[in-house]
């Protein structure tokens, strides 16, 4: 019953918490669900002083258990709900032998309480606490994790809620926060270990001869570029790293079989706070039967757009209003990008109800687009309109088509790309002809049949605060070595010593990303949030991570207003510790002279 | 049957399909105009007051534009069709001067350079320092064939970064019973040359039934176009005789488990080297098809065949020690790593 709560119940918990009421065991478990057996459900935290507890502890799922990293005991960590203009008092006590860290990610904070060690603090030592305080200048969808090591991996996350101070623009009856995130019971480090000794170690979706002879649905690719492929030595269905060859993806802690379950009254709109908090999964999410109308991106409101299928990119959130109107379950699918498994929930009147669950769609195979060229002889592809295409055969024709004459093309042209990236040991390839990518759903989702998300649908509902137009362009290189499992920023990963990224404080700038890998990388800016360069000048949607398609590359506007040092990383958790990161700085800092 | 089966699906897709459309159709309209109502009024707001780009197609009536969300961003989206979204790049440029001002860790001010130092350097180390490590048990197995049955290994072990690795090989063979034959042992220095090549140098030292050497090695190791993993090294022995050896294979994917490795190993010398049998030339060639089962791909039974045939002055050798010049063998064995 806990989960029929009211939104007017979490409004009159905001209202307890300002006089420092702890609404813990009092609260509804938010993501507890009403199948038999599970895991204890997530408290919320709520109020002007919220303490968290980092702690080793075990986690179960499909009947397993395995070791895991949480706050407060559970996973994912409680859902802390707070309010737009308050002042927050977060005390981290770390209780594990080795050092710890959260960062608040998405949330506008000072430098120094960005939680990210050895930029923003020293990190938390072992049996220490630290404070973290700060003013809630925002509202929405966010989350926190750890920044240390790989915890994040071990279950080391959990949501966040801002209520706003001003009426919600958004109207809804109820709301559920789903937590999408992938569980491994292999130790995050032999992740790794596996990942360097074979850079496809965990993709068990391979082309295979027989799959050729035989000719599924997965294998519509002709030898000639088989055999491109297999010269560049690239795998087209390498699209995930780390796949449900080890991974469990769960919905706020809970398995497929556990199947999660949000309910509602039939007619009732839902709010369905969704956030990626998964280590190196990208989902694609669907709710076969309901349209789902977005209304805010990475915790903002955007003007709402109705779809029937959104990507996901890790560290995104996204707030999308379903109305179910029968009495009926509907089946929420959160399916991995590589499509070997996916985390699976319910929406249901009652619980115990269940709708049928879709079989995994075939494993999507790399295009000549998300090999950098797409450019090359289709430029405006970048910008059709997918409903309007017929998109599984004329992207296929294109591709095909613009095969066969590479020939003799160096797929790793070094006068592609400025001197500033070094072409060496980890970079396995340049993109030729990277186009703008805004407009297109990602990988695998050209030709699913229906209204998918791109980023060209998204538009802030506030105007942008500053439209000055940018006075310098950043170019940043995504780059990696997929057989060696290499990632960086412009060839040089961040143990290699690199220089910060540098701005004027205040500056317009932007940043354009290229990413000359054939994997989708999200790449997340700590501290601000950027505008997406799509198309909607004055409107665009202001993010603080954004999906960078393969071959592609994504602009974005960045009023550099937050001084201090700030993190800048891909968000797949294992491109980041191999590398891809770097420092940005904002100077002059507070009170000092330009 | 098929055909039939063909028809039943064809024909239960079709309506499946129409429904479909129809679906998307019903949701450009919203079923409850009160649903957006609120959303409506706050967007009118900004829209009213800020002029739009002459680029994105505004709709002529805010309100209509609201009450089908997903419209507004669609028209915008079909108006920039073949288009570079928004205005054009500025000039790359490098940060200002007062970008570089102030303490080169904004940290430091507030924690002190005692605390961060520390945490800099494991923050660095944790972003792209990975040392890792690998063995590889690329064949173990029972060879059948002409004489005595016997056995034999090959396997390498490796650890590093990304750039610099130490490298152990050894490979051998026994006949069951007896001394082994043939054992060898390399430490190697590796450093990644490009993407997909290493260099490899260091010592080979043989052991055996014949004379022991000790040899210097100079190897390329790597991944050629098309998925050909490569091995060839140069070795230079104690006695100064000179070598060359370059495997080849190729791992074709039956099914998701199921591979076949063709593999083929070349020998060559700058010299005759009696004491081992070896002639000037091409001395030796292998040639092997493994087809293993991979329940997990660091376990992998195998079954194949090998046929090896000494050439030349090698071949020369052998007859006079009234052995063949070469034969086919059955192989029955296991690839492992961990």
């Amino acid at each position: 019953m806990t989960a029929l709560i009211e939104r007017r119940s979490f409004l009159r918990a905001g209202a307890a918490s300002l006089v420092g009421f702890s609404m813990s065991g009092l609260f509804p478990a938010w993501a507890q669900t009403g199948s038999a057996g599970l895991a204890p459900s997530s408290p919320t935290l709520a109020g002007d002083d919220i303490h968290l507890r980092i702690a080793n502890s075990t986690f179960t799922v499909g009947g397993r258990t395995g070791h895991a990293v949480t706050m407060n005991g559970v996973l994912p960590a409680p859902l802390i709900r707070l309010r737009e203009g308050q002042n927050v008092r977060l005390h981290v006590e770390n209780m594990l032998d080795e050092d710890s860290s959260i960062h608040w990610h998405g949330l506008i904070v000072p430098f120094q309480m960005d939680g990210v060690p050895g930029v923003s603090f020293p990190g938390i030592k072992p049996r220490t606490t630290f404070t973290y305080e700060f003013p809630i200048v925002q509202s929405g969808t966010y989350w926190y994790h750890s920044h240390s090591g790989l915890q994040e991996q071990q279950g080391h996350y959990g949501p966040i809620v801002i209520d706003p101070a001003e009426p919600d623009p958004v109207a809804y009856d109820r709301e559920h926060v789903i937590v999408l995130s992938d569980w491994t019971f292999l130790h995050p480090h032999h992740l790794v270990t596996k990942l360097k000794a074979e850079g496809g170690y965990f993709n068990r979706q391979k082309q295979t001869l027989l799959g050729m002879i035989e000719g599924g649905p997965e294998e519509k690719m002709s030898a000639s570029d088989r055999a491109m492929w297999g010269r560049m030595r690239m795998d087209p269905t390498d699209i995930a790293d780390v796949t449900a060859a080890t991974y469990t993806y769960l919905v706020n802690g809970h398995g497929p079989r556990e199947n999660w379950t949000g309910l509602f009254r039939p007619g009732e709109r839902v709010r369905l706070r969704f956030i990626n908090a998964a280590t190196m999964t990208i989902f694609n999410i669907r709710i076969p039967g309901l349209p789902m109308t977005v209304v805010s991106a990475d915790g903002l409101n955007v003007r709402p757009v109705t779809v029937d299928e959104f990507q996901i990119g890790n560290a995104e959130t996204y707030d999308i209003i379903i109305q179910p109107a029968e009495d009926k379950a509907f089946t929420l699918v959160a399916e991995s990008i590589d499509r070997s498994g996916m985390a699976r929930a319910t929406f249901a009147p009652r619980l115990g109800m269940e709708a049928p669950v879709p079989p995994l769609r075939p494993r999507a195979t790399l295009t000549m687009k998300d090999m950098g060229m797409g450019g090359m002889d289709h430029g405006s592809m970048a910008g059709m309109d997918h409903g309007a295409m017929a998109a599984g055969a004329s992207a296929a024709a294109a591709d095909h088509g613009s095969s066969h004459s590479m020939g003799g093309m160096n797929m790793r042209d070094k006068s592609k790309v400025p001197d500033s990236v070094k072409v060496g040991v980890g970079v396995d390839a340049i993109a030729m002809s990277p186009v703008d990518r805004t407009g297109d759903p990602g990988v695998g989702l050209e030709d699913v049949g229906h209204k998918v998300l791109t980023y060209r649908d998204l538009m802030s509902l506030t105007p942008n605060p500053d439209t000055r137009p940018p006075q310098r362009t950043i170019e940043v290189h995504l780059t990696g070595n997929m057989e060696r499992f290499m990632w960086s920023f412009d060839g040089e990963k961040f143990s290699e010593g690199v220089e910060p990224i540098r701005f004027e404080r205040n500056e317009r700038a932007r940043v354009v990303l290229i990413n000359d890998t054939m994997m989708t990388h999200p790449i997340h800016l700590h501290g601000h949030f950027f505008e997406v360069v799509n198309g909607h000048t004055g409107s665009y949607p202001r993010k603080h991570t954004v999906n960078v398609l393969p071959g592609g590359k994504v602009s974005f506007d960045l009023t550099a207003d937050a001084p201090g040092d700030w993190a800048f990383h891909c968000h797949l958790l294992l491109h980041m510790h191999a590398g891809m990161f770097r420092v940005v700085t904002v100077r002059p800092l507070e009170g000092e002279a330009a | 049957m098929k055909s039939l089966l063909g028809i039943v699906l064809v024909t239960i897709g079709m309506p499946a399909l129409a429904q479909h459309v129809h679906d998307a159709t019903e949701q450009q309209a919203p079923t409850d105009p009160h649903a957006q109502h609120q959303t409506d009024e706050a967007s009118a707001g900004p829209h009213a007051g800020h002029a739009m780009p002459p680029k994105a197609s505004e709709p002529k009536d805010p309100h209509a534009g609201h009450q089908m969300p997903s419209s507004a961003p669609m028209d915008a989206h079909q108006a920039h069709v073949g288009h570079e979204p928004g205005i054009p790049d500025p000039p790359v440029k490098g940060p200002s001067a007062a970008a570089l001002v102030g303490p080169a860790h904004a940290a430091d001010d507030v924690f002190g350079v005692s605390a961060m130092a520390p945490a800099r350097n494991i923050v660095r180390k944790e972003h792209g320092d990975i040392k890792s490590g690998m063995i590889l048990i690329d064949q173990l197995e029972a060879t059948i064939g002409e004489g005595k049955d016997g056995f034999a290994w090959k396997a390498e072990g490796w650890y590093g970064g990304d750039i610099n690795r130490i490298w152990v090989k050894t490979e051998g063979e026994s006949r069951f019973g007896e001394n082994p034959e043939h054992v060898e042992v390399q430490a190697l220095w590796n450093r990644a040359l490009d993407p997909w090549w290493n260099l490899q140098a260091g010592l080979r030292q043989d052991f055996g039934t014949g004379p022991d050497r000790t040899y210097a090695v100079l190897g390329v190791k790597g991944l050629a176009p098309y998925w050909f993993e490569i091995d060839g090294a140069l070795f230079v022995s104690n006695k100064g005789d000179v070598t060359v050896r370059i495997e080849g294979e190729y791992d074709q994917r039956l099914t998701r488990k199921l591979v076949l490795q063709p593999r083929v190993e070349l020998n060559f010398a700058a010299q005759d080297v009696a004491e081992l049998g070896i002639g000037t030339g091409f001395s030796t060639a292998e040639l092997g098809l493994r087809l293993r089962y991979q329940f997990v791909p660091e376990f992998a039974p195998y079954v194949g065949v090998e046929y090896e045939r000494a050439l030349g002055g090698t071949a020369d050798f052998r007859r006079a020690r009234d052995e063949g010049a070469g034969g086919w063998r059955f192989l029955i064995g296991v690839r492992s790593w961990f």
